[in-house]
């Protein structure tokens, strides 16, 4: 052939832009000795997480302790313990309007329902459906497909089909018509919405968990079922004694993986509820910290760094304990 | 037909066939219904996206997108809507003239002769099937929608590009060579993991500030292409390479960049093809790091935008879903041909 197919121009074209980096690396590699090559192979990547990971957690716990409205560490006057006492100075922690920060404890309070509710029913969820899709089932594979499905959309998307699925005219209150049952406005009623976002969340996530738990039950021995079922036991002996009990250490994990990604809902229930409403009853700590520090122009970069800092805490409790289960479950 | 050749066999085949207990119906129960809760709402936005402006918030809905058929009839400068009237216990299609208290004049369209008075009761809308395109091209054309499209997709391109590249790197140092400190390297970038972005968005954005990146498509690019899931997925495949392969380049005298180019990436082909799949997903889908370091309205992404869009223009849910579904379009998509890969990406290692 005389005119070059396009794939061998895009493969001309990569050999031409490996020819031009190959060179300075080759050079490298001779003044230097292969010895070092890892160490040069390894810096972009260190580069990287040093400038936008290492960086941040240091100046993180440093911006806790500093006030005023100044963007770097050198602008900034050092106050102390100031952040942290104004976050958690309160009278009454069961009451955030007594609290000197209420808008944080209103966050903390909405945040920990959240996670109390949805870690429960996300888990029991992708339990069932886990052990569903264990059995010898027909079209499993197209279950699990179906069910894994939300977990690949945005939380923007999300957000938005449910809004419109909740609104006024939506779906929702069109089926609730047929059956005789007067229209609501879900998002802006406190407990139809708080309701919601949990839905929304399970909705959006135990698809992820089901295919974690999923993966356990198929680790499972299939003798052990071999020797139940020759000892003629019942399906909900199975259950409880063989399944479960092998299953624990994953439900664990998944537990606490739950309860560390709970925490930091944000996003879709943000894009639902129109940024945390009716009123401050969806607003969580992650749109706390968002709001003091981007939100408005009042930047108030300490204090959303002090509680960064607090939710720090607490997620980092959660992974060591998951760390600990994990390696017991490996030993 | 005998039962194997039946193309809902595959319906039958359960563990104990032939006999169907209550637990394999609870069980069917269970996956249908939530195969059906999933689509729902999925499938109530994909419809609504293609009703007209005027369709969209009437009350009850209508399932299918559908609108008011308009017709010129001869003698009438604008087109009237058609209706099905009740004229002497006949029913029939009429042009609506005008409309006045609970009556309404009309006129036969194909015949126009005087108009004769109906009552408005016994009238009902003509309706026909209508794909309302507009709200796909309006949004491309008089909102920003293209810019932020444009920006998605150079965003997820680009980043993906160099996250394969720069991770392989690593990925590749990390299995292939045995030097001082690659324990303690490989740990620390292990580690990583384990920091969320909402703990360190505050001070990331300072970072970010301080290179002179805010507001910048590089901005949300840079920050994200060092991957941990990446390095590790990357060096757990690579260390399976025999390294005889690697030794008999370098008795050929090839250089070690050349040996990762040549040899290494190409038998890293189904490893780099899963994070590609993600990191794909993963920016296509990013929202609070754009939302965060993007401010004017140029540099927005879809998700970021989308997000703008339905704050400014909250009654025009027309549009809102129409680019709602072409933000989920691409994402359907891959999952539809990619769902092995996805999947098995995810059991074997649980990110997301």
């Amino acid at each position: 052939m005389s005119t070059p197919k396009a794939t061998d121009l895009g493969g001309r074209a990569l050999d031409f832009v490996m020819g031009v980096v190959e060179a300075p690396i080759n050079g490298f590699e001779r003044l230097m000795g292969r010895k070092r090559m890892p160490y040069l192979f390894l810096a972009p990547n260190l580069i990287l997480f040093g400038i936008f990971t290492f960086l941040p957690i240091a100046i993180a716990v440093g911006y806790a302790f500093t006030g005023g409205t100044g963007l770097f560490v050198s602008e900034r006057p050092f106050v102390g313990f100031d952040n942290f006492r104004q976050l958690l100075q309160c009278e009454d922690y069961l009451r955030p309007g007594s609290c000197r920060e209420s808008l944080f404890w209103t966050a903390v309070w909405n945040t920990l329902w959240f996670v109390g509710f949805n870690v429960a029913a996300t888990l029991l969820a992708a339990l069932v459906t886990a052990l569903i899709l264990n059995r010898a089932i027909a079209a499993r594979g197209f279950f699990r497909a179906m069910f894994f499905y939300p977990v690949l959309l945005s939380p923007v998307v999300i957000g938005l089909i449910w809004k419109w699925f909740l609104d006024r005219n939506g779906l929702l209150n069109a089926f609730l018509q047929m059956l005789g049952v007067p229209p609501e406005i879900f998002l802006l009623d406190v407990g139809w919405s708080r309701f919601f976002v949990v839905v929304v969340s399970v909705w959006f996530h135990m698809g992820f968990y089901t295919l974690i738990l999923l993966a356990g039950l198929q680790a499972i021995p299939k003798d052990l079922y071999e020797a139940a079922s020759i000892d003629a036991a019942s399906p909900r002996r199975t259950l409880f004694r063989i399944t479960l009990p092998l299953l624990g250490p994953n439900l664990l994990v998944v537990l606490i993986l739950l309860m560390i990604r709970s925490v930091q809902i944000f996003d879709e229930a943000w894009v639902l509820t129109n940024g945390g409403g009716p009123g401050t009853a969806n607003s969580f700590i992650v749109q706390y910290i968002y709001q003091m520090a981007f939100g408005s122009d009042l930047r108030l970069f300490g204090l959303a760094s002090a509680a960064s800092v607090l939710m720090g805490l607490v997620l980092l409790a959660l992974t060591l304990i998951q760390l600990r289960l994990g390696r017991k479950m490996e030993s | 037909m005998s039962q194997g050749l039946s193309p809902i066999a595959f319906l039958r085949r359960t563990r104990r066939p032939g006999r169907i207990g209550v637990t394999d119906v609870l069980s069917w129960a269970w996956l249908i219904l939530g195969t059906i809760a999933v689509l729902i709402p999925v499938v109530w936005a994909g419809l609504s996206s293609f009703k007209p402006a005027a369709e969209i918030t009437r009350f009850p809905p209508t399932l299918l997108p559908r609108a008011a058929v308009q017709q010129t009839v001869p003698g009438f400068d604008a087109p009237l809507s058609l209706w099905t009237v009740d004229v002497d216990g006949q029913s029939r299609e009429m042009a609506m003239v005008r409309r006045i208290g609970l009556k309404a004049q009309m006129v036969d369209p194909s015949n126009p002769g005087p108009p004769v008075s109906v009552d408005v009761k016994t009238m009902s809308p003509v309706q026909r099937l209508t794909i309302a395109t507009e709200n796909y091209t309006d949004p491309l054309t008089r909102f920003d929608f293209l810019t932020f499209l444009k920006n998605s997709v150079f965003v997820t391109f680009v980043a993906t590009l160099l996250t394969l590249v720069v991770n392989a790197l690593a990925a590749f140092a990390l299995s292939k060579y045995r030097f001082r400190g690659e324990k303690a390297i490989f740990v620390l970038i292990i580690s990583t993991l384990m920091i969320p972005l909402t703990v360190v968005m505050v001070p990331a954005y300072l970072v970010v500030v301080g290179v002179g990146l805010v507001d910048s498509l590089w901005g949300i690019i840079i920050p994200t292409i060092a991957s941990p899931t990446g390095v590790f997925l990357l060096r757990q495949y690579m260390l399976t390479i025999p390294d005889e392969l690697i030794e008999a380049a370098r008795v050929d005298a090839a250089s070690e960049f050349r040996i990762f180019w040549r040899i290494v990436l190409p038998l890293t082909a189904p490893a780099l093809a899963v994070l590609a799949i993600f990191s794909v997903l993963w920016r296509w889908n990013d929202f609070l790091w754009p939302l965060i370091v993007l401010s004017s309205r140029e540099n927005f992404t879809l998700q970021v935008g989308l997000n703008a869009f339905q704050g400014e223009f909250s009654v025009q849910w027309n549009y809102i879903l129409a680019m709602t579904f072409l933000s989920l379009a691409p994402v359907t998509v891959v999952f539809l041909f990619l769902q092995k890969y996805i999947t098995t990406g995810i059991a074997g290692t649980g990110m997301k």
